[in-house]
């Protein structure tokens, strides 16, 4: 077995009495969708915390290519490779598609600190934006203001912006929300060719998306992982159809 | 040229060309007027750059507006009395050379908004407003109770500081040195605001947890810019000293920092030229007002209440319409 790009070993975080993580333990490998699904309250937005140093565990380490991250702040994951997506879009709203995506340039570069030269002048924040929005069908509005697109263009612009890190692995926070079917069978598609870039984990409540993406599942109610492996394994454990996919899965 | 790159050329040519006609006339006080609004505007520009592109309200610059203050008047009070500031372990003696200045001014302010931006820039919001204004009003007192300059009676500086070429004790002569500088800090300011920092500060202002998510750490942005800002005002707290060959406490104090606040948002936050026009409008009434009436500052309020409540973009922003989304 190849080692995971990403891991989680043991992960634990409390609120006061509500364990909102308890142990998780999660694999990401090279050039895999492993999806994470779960009831709401389940502790999947605090394991994206975790996984990407918004939260500090109480117990547990998290893992990045190797290396202990536990202790790395969310700046330093983001150098290490790990590109993220939010489910509400957190972009600069005042600021044109174009100026976010060069803002993610900014990131793979390593550091914003010059003054004087304009940064969209500069070819190769430019380049490398464009080509980040290019992927994801926004080069036409690079010029538009971000509080003037769609919501389904802000999702693709969320992503546009973790393109630009060129990460060595993505996670993201239901990129489907909000989307239409016809916005979520396209985000579909995309991800799918993503896959080989670099690994995903997916948190998402697009049922129809996790069955076509995903390698592997894992299913976390009340803060545990309750299975873990591919899908028609999941489908047939007997806690999975009880806990989360109902008598008719 | 966009309309708000001709409401800029606009108000420079007003903020020179006041001055060269009152020199033509031969009205000296209107000149020093023009000094006085274009030094104002200076200092302003300084804290544009922490409030309007980085969102960070500080309610003390004066801190930096008085340390550029202090400074000139520190270093121009020895070399008056021809007394050495320090002797041991080397010597230093006090200056009336102007860039001197300016230097040890641009210096000691960037310090002072480094130390006090890493202690303040832990908090945001209202506690920022106040931790700030707290660091201000301890310089402030600080100054009161420091007889060796002063105390509560000031700096008097007999003759202006001199600088290379000019003679600076003519009024349009020193203009023209603070014109200079203000078109300096203005064209850095603007740079600023299109170059990478500035994106990724104005990024950090709207939406810091996506800055951290590209890597990029929204404190030191904040940081940086915070020092930058403290370090323009602080040039300008020593060229308002220089023009008033004096230097008190008042210049660290609260209402100081409020009246650079109030240049910005009259003039319009985030907008290069912003400080200017709500220092010159500033200037203006506190001069026609002035005359009327010791309460003038009634109407200031009445006016920056109109502002805040039907043109939130200040005089430029109402005038050059939105357009900030560029190329």
């Amino acid at each position: 077995m190849t080692d995971p790009v990403l891991a989680t070993d043991g992960v634990t975080k409390r609120f006061g009495a509500l364990a909102a993580c308890d142990g998780v333990s999660l694999e990401l490998r090279p050039g895999e969708i492993h999806a994470v699904i779960g009831p709401n309250g389940a502790g999947k937005s605090t394991l994206i915390q975790l996984i990407c140093g918004g939260l500090a565990p109480d117990a547990g380490r998290v893992t990045f290519r190797g290396r202990d991250v536990t202790a790395s702040n969310t700046q330093a994951r983001a150098r290490a490779g790990l590109g993220r997506t939010f489910q509400v879009s957190a972009l600069a709203m005042e600021d044109t598609v174009l100026q976010n995506a060069v803002l993610g340039a900014l990131g793979a570069r390593g550091g914003a600190f010059r003054v004087w030269r304009p940064a969209l002048r500069d070819p190769a924040l430019r380049d490398r934006a464009m080509a980040a929005l290019e992927r994801v069908g926004l080069a036409d509005v690079a010029a538009v203001r971000t509080a003037e697109l769609s919501h389904g263009q802000r999702r693709q612009l969320e992503v546009a912006v973790a393109l630009t890190l060129e990460p060595h692995a993505f996670v993201m926070d239901e990129p489907m929300a909000g989307m239409g079917p016809e916005g979520s069978a396209r985000m579909t598609r995309f991800l799918d060719g993503l896959r080989g870039q670099a690994p995903i984990l997916l948190v998402e409540h697009d049922m129809d998306a996790v069955f076509a993406l995903a390698d592997r599942l894992s299913v976390l109610v009340y803060g545990r992982v309750i299975a873990t492996g591919s899908l028609a394994e999941v489908r047939a454990d007997p806690a999975v159809r009880e806990a989360y996919l109902g008598e008719d899965a | 040229m966009s309309r708000e790159g001709w409401i800029n050329a606009l108000l420079l040519a007003g903020v020179a060309g006041v001055p060269l006609w009152a020199w033509a006339v031969d009205e000296p006080f209107t000149i020093t007027l023009a000094t006085r609004a274009a030094i104002l505007a200076l200092a302003g520009v300084g804290l544009n750059i922490a409030l309007g592109l980085g969102g960070l309200v500080s309610l003390g610059h004066a801190a930096f507006f008085g340390i550029g203050g202090y400074a000139m008047g520190i270093l121009a009070s020895h070399a008056q009395a021809y007394d050495p500031i320090m002797e041991a372990p080397i010597l230093i003696q006090g200056t009336k050379s102007m860039p001197v200045i300016w230097l040890v001014a641009v210096a000691a302010a960037a310090l002072a908004a480094l130390v006090i931006g890493a202690l303040s820039l832990r908090t945001s919001g209202v506690y920022f407003i106040m931790i700030t204004l707290a660091f201000g009003q301890m310089f402030y007192f600080f100054a009161i109770s420091w007889p060796a300059y002063g105390g509560e009676d000031g700096l008097s500086i007999y003759v202006r500081n001199g600088f290379p070429g000019l003679n600076t004790l003519d009024p349009i002569q020193f203009f023209g040195l603070c014109f200079a500088l203000l078109l300096l800090a203005l064209l850095f300011s603007a740079r600023l605001a299109k170059a990478p920092f500035g994106l990724a500060l104005n990024a950090a202002r709207q939406v810091p947890t996506r800055v951290a998510t590209v890597g990029l750490s929204p404190f030191r942005l904040r940081l940086v810019a915070f020092v930058m800002s403290g370090a323009i005002t602080g040039l300008a707290g020593a060229l308002f000293a220089d023009l008033n060959r004096f230097v008190s406490p008042t210049m660290f104090s609260w209402q100081t920092s409020g009246e650079i606040i109030v240049f910005v948002i009259l003039g319009g936050v985030a907008r290069t030229c912003g400080p200017v026009a709500g220092a010159a409008l500033f200037v203006a009434l506190e001069h026609v007002l002035g005359d009327l009436s010791d309460y003038w500052h009634i109407y200031l309020g009445l006016i920056l209440l109109a502002v805040v409540l039907f043109a939130r973009g200040g005089i430029v922003g109402t005038l050059a319409g939105r357009g900030r989304a560029h190329d």
